[in-house]
């Protein structure tokens, strides 16, 4: 086929893209350089730097960035580490398999709202929460997890929405592992951990790669989640880059300032992107 | 007449020459079998032929028409794919008949079409199945049903038996034979398997390298090749290749030196002038194992029993092996001493550059 | 013991902690359907009540205090039209980049997944502002395109890898058996990928029901699909979590449901067939 037919067939994909990315991210950039608030209309003079001074010197700001990137790396490697170690520990046929299947992935299905709900009033409720009552059957006092550990509780929400997915991507890949190579490591002498650290983790590094590289894509945009349990608090303590940025344009009405932060997470999100398409890219096949 | 023409077919990838100026010409109802070692670019060629892949230079012909640069579905060529590659949604019926529904044939004249091909290939039983029903050698016979059924001008081939077990593997190659005889149509061939290639063969290119090394019939092949390529490449067990020390010319003969012992080699059969070093070959089946006399002598190594024959491996005093064909019966012991009688007129010379310097001789 | 007897106690202690490990991930879930067929009363009770008498007063409640039917159909509206829209941009593409690649289709590739990448916030600002001016904000339009946009780089990789992994001999032999490049698509291609398309236009769609970003920011009560009607119960004025839950159910259940059937083809699409 010719060319010319090729690009023909792909020009609406890409066209619709670059537009996508292109006019918004230029209107920001402008934005980001003039005055611009939205309860003072009609002060549009430029002012440089000022809106990412302004962004950058906001006590919630350095928080906000190290939130993000805790959020980020604690999701994955529980989710990972779990995932991984779970994964080897069911990967035998057992009784109502299909069933574990449908269980495990349930989590995944449901919106981010939602989990933020269930999890901030009937689990971690410091009074009526299924954890408070665990706690004080065990004779201990509960826990007020959203003010005690505001961020934990959201990397707990986020990792329950993602764990399942891991696991079922490793369990997946499992199936694919030649066993021929395993029943020969026995042959060989490998003990449960030889098979698991010098088959298993190899076997399993692209689908790894893989499931760091979608849940970055994720994790990098978490939202509903703060907004609908901590909203970002107490103080700053659960507010991520998202979620400040949102606060300034939104709540604040300064999209001057909440463009210069767009702009600085997207900066952040291209380092992030950077090394991972790196990493990742050569791991996928194309 | 040549009927499928291929002048100076050049195929460059980006940075690799796959095929480096074929000429090739086929007549009509020839049985055409592309052989060689892996990557030599018999595949590249066929595929070529069938315009899947372009060609950097030169061109095709076929019938009188210069196909070089006609889209594949207009060449009028059928192909059987090395993973017979059936449509796996459609049935059997519907897979016979893709090509014909497509190029709008009558409702009528498929049916016929497609009826004829089943009866002959014995797939009237299975042709409401899925290919995921079938097995290997049925999925075989759709393939080539498949491309029976449009009548092409060529039937290409790319190494379709290589995926069925052995037995299978004779059967099917059988039956293409029978196929072929009662068709009349040309075939062109990809495989490497030099035993499919001498069977069905009416003439076999071998090639190597993206150059075709020797076009022949599989008997000049067998007993003339022009290179120890091709002499190494036909025939199992592969030929016996020995060094000769040195040539004393006699009156008629050579006296060709090895390991300390003489072998007679009549001077007419001798093409070009002599080389400085000069390697003997000679196929297990021309020599034979005695008790006294024989050219050289060895000891038995191993041997392998066939049931219907024998093949002692015999080590020389140059601690090269050799393989001997043998009688089925012989009683022949590891590290036994043995004698190895040649037969001088079938021995093929070849010089320092890997050509044929030996013409075989005339019948009497 | 014998070795039989050891293997059998093996599957039976990984069947053991399969199932404690799906239990424990799935109790939310479980907690939350129950929840939302007691009575105010009940749902806050300690210790926790498992058996009682449901009701289902707060699936009506719902439906009266937030129209339930509404944004459900919001929901659906926008995940579904998104999804067609992404698929008819996104098929072509998908076909030409596998079957006929370039030098630089993986770039191209890699680019649009690199646009997912961008964080939403970033143009967050020049979104609001444009369907403000435009009159889109609160309309099922503006979700509609944003959606489409959002997942096109997913649904163009997902098609990519398994048109990829279609056999290249069978298109082989169609173009052979004189098929034009409109017959081998029509006729080979799309039947042989009915799977492929539709699980991902399943994940286009649940990845679309469940987005909350966009649905927040940009719409208030005449858009508003299920995942903003859902916000508007995180106020904390007083304990309803039975209606919480019933809401939350309702809203959970279509996709939840949906994704129980299709969860292997869902998990392999997610990861472009990296994992088979």
């Amino acid at each position: 086929m010719k060319r010319s037919i090729t690009r023909l067939l792909m020009a609406p994909s890409v066209i619709m893209l670059l537009v996508w990315m292109v006019i918004p991210l230029s209107m920001t950039i402008y934005f980001s350089t003039i005055r611009y608030n939205l309860l003072y209309p009609g002060q549009n003079n430029f002012v440089g730097w000022m809106n990412f001074e302004f962004f950058i010197t906001d006590p919630g700001f350095i928080p906000a960035v190290s939130n993000t990137l805790i959020l980020l790396l604690s999701v994955l490697i529980i989710t990972v580490v779990l995932g991984v170690m779970l994964s080897a520990l069911i990967d035998k046929p057992f009784f109502g398999q299909g069933i574990v299947r449908v269980l495990l992935i349930s989590p995944f299905f449901i919106m981010p709202t939602v989990n933020a709900l269930i999890w901030k009033n009937m689990m971690m409720n410091p009074v009526y929460g299924i954890f408070a009552w665990i706690s004080q059957t065990l004779g201990f006092e509960p826990i007020d997890w959203l003010s005690s550990f505001p961020l934990g509780s959201v990397i707990m929400m986020v990792s329950w929405q993602w764990l399942p997915f891991a696991i079922l991507v490793f369990v997946t890949a499992l199936q694919s592992q030649d066993t021929e190579q395993k029943e020969a490591a026995q042959m060989d002498g490998a003990t449960g951990w030889h098979i698991f650290r010098y088959l298993t983790i190899p076997h399993l590094a692209r689908p790894i790669a893989v499931v760091i590289m979608i849940e970055t894509i994720f994790l990098l945009a978490i939202f509903a989640e703060i907004f609908v349990s901590t909203g970002g608090g107490p103080g700053y303590d659960s507010t991520n880059l998202a979620y400040l940025i949102y606060n300034q344009a939104l709540l604040q009405y300064d999209v001057g300032v909440a463009s210069a932060g767009g702009l600085f997470a997207v900066l952040l999100a291209n380092i992030v992107a950077f090394f991972l398409i790196r990493a990742v890219g050569k791991n996928l096949t194309v | 007449m040549s009927y499928l023409t291929i002048t100076e077919l050049q195929k460059h990838y980006d940075n690799y020459h796959a095929l480096r100026g074929i000429n090739l010409s086929i007549s009509e109802g020839e049985f055409i079998v592309f052989v060689g070692p892996s990557g030599c670019g018999k595949s590249t060629l066929l595929r070529t032929i069938a315009g899947l892949e372009s060609c950097s230079s030169g061109s095709i012909k076929l019938d009188g028409r210069d196909i070089t640069e006609v889209a594949s579905s207009k060449r009028d060529l059928a192909m059987v794919f090395q993973s017979y590659a059936l449509y796996p949604h459609m049935t059997v019926a519907e897979n016979l008949s893709f090509a014909l529904r497509l190029a709008k044939v009558s409702q009528a004249e498929i049916q016929q079409k497609v009826h004829a091909a089943s009866a002959s290939l014995q797939l009237d039983e299975l042709l409401e199945r899925k290919p995921k029903e079938l097995s290997g050698g049925q999925r075989q016979r759709v393939a080539i049903g498949r491309a029976i059924v449009r009548q092409p001008k060529v039937f290409l081939f790319d190494e379709p038996l290589s995926n069925l077990d052995a037995a299978l593997r004779v059967q099917m190659r059988l039956e293409l034979a029978r196929l072929h005889k009662k068709l009349g149509t040309t075939m062109v061939y990809v495989t490497h398997d030099q035993v499919e290639a001498m069977t069905l063969a009416d003439r076999v290119v071998i090639l190597n390298a993206g150059q075709i090394e020797q076009v022949g019939t599989p008997l000049e092949l067998y007993r003339q090749p022009n290179s120890r390529f091709v002499a190494e490449f036909i025939g199992t067990p592969k030929m016996n290749l020995i060094p000769i020390d040195t040539i004393i010319r006699e009156e008629e003969n050579l006296n060709l030196q090895l390991l300390n012992s003489q072998v007679a080699f009549p001077e007419n059969r001798l093409h070009g002038p002599l080389p400085s070093s000069v390697t003997m070959g000679i196929r297990p089946e021309h020599m034979a194992l005695v008790e006294h006399g024989g050219q050289i002598s060895g000891r038995v190594e191993l041997v392998e029993h066939l049931g219907s024959e024998a093949y002692a491996h015999i080590q020389l005093a140059n601690n090269q092996t050799i393989i001997v064909k043998a009688s089925a019966r012989s009683d022949l012991k590891d590290g036994q001493a043995v004698n190895v009688q040649i037969d001088e007129a079938e021995i093929i010379l070849f010089n320092d550059s890997d050509r044929v310097i030996s013409v075989i001789p005339e019948e009497a | 013991m014998t070795l039989n007897q050891q293997r059998k106690l093996k599957t039976l202690v990984t069947g053991l902690f399969a199932w404690t490990v799906a239990l424990v991930l799935f109790f939310p879930i479980f907690w939350m359907f129950i929840t939302s067929f007691k009575t105010e009363l009940q749902a806050i009770s300690i210790p926790p009540a498992l058996f009682f008498e449901p009701t289902v007063d707060n699936f009506r409640v719902v439906q009266e205090r937030s129209d339930y039917v509404h944004h459900a159909l919001n929901s659906v509206i926008t995940s579904f039209g998104s999804t067609i829209i992404a698929l008819i941009i996104a098929i072509p593409a998908a076909y030409s980049m596998a079957f006929f690649p370039g030098k630089r289709t993986k770039d191209i590739l890699l680019w649009m997944l690199s646009t997912k990448m961008l964080p939403a916030v970033g143009v967050l600002v020049p979104i609001y502002i444009l369907c403000r001016d435009y009159g889109l904000l609160d309309s099922r339009t503006a979700l509609v395109i944003i959606f489409t946009l959002m997942n096109l780089p997913i649904v163009v990789w997902m098609l990519f890898s398994y048109f990829k992994d279609l056999p290249k001999e069978i298109l082989e032999a169609a173009r052979m058996d004189g098929a034009t490049p409109w017959d081998e698509v029509v006729k080979v291609v799309l039947p042989l990928s009915v799977g492929a398309i539709s699980s991902t236009a399943l994940l286009s769609i649940v990845l679309c029901w469940n987005e909350a970003f966009w649905s927040l920011n940009l719409t208030a009560s005449d858009a508003a699909p299920l995942t903003a009607m859902i916000a508007s119960y995180s106020s904390p004025e007083g304990l309803f979590w039975a209606k919480l839950s019933a809401a939350s159910t309702l809203a959970c259940a279509p996709i939840v449901i949906f994704g129980w059937f299709c969860q292997k083809q869902l998990v392999q699409g997610l990861t472009f067939g990296a994992v088979k």
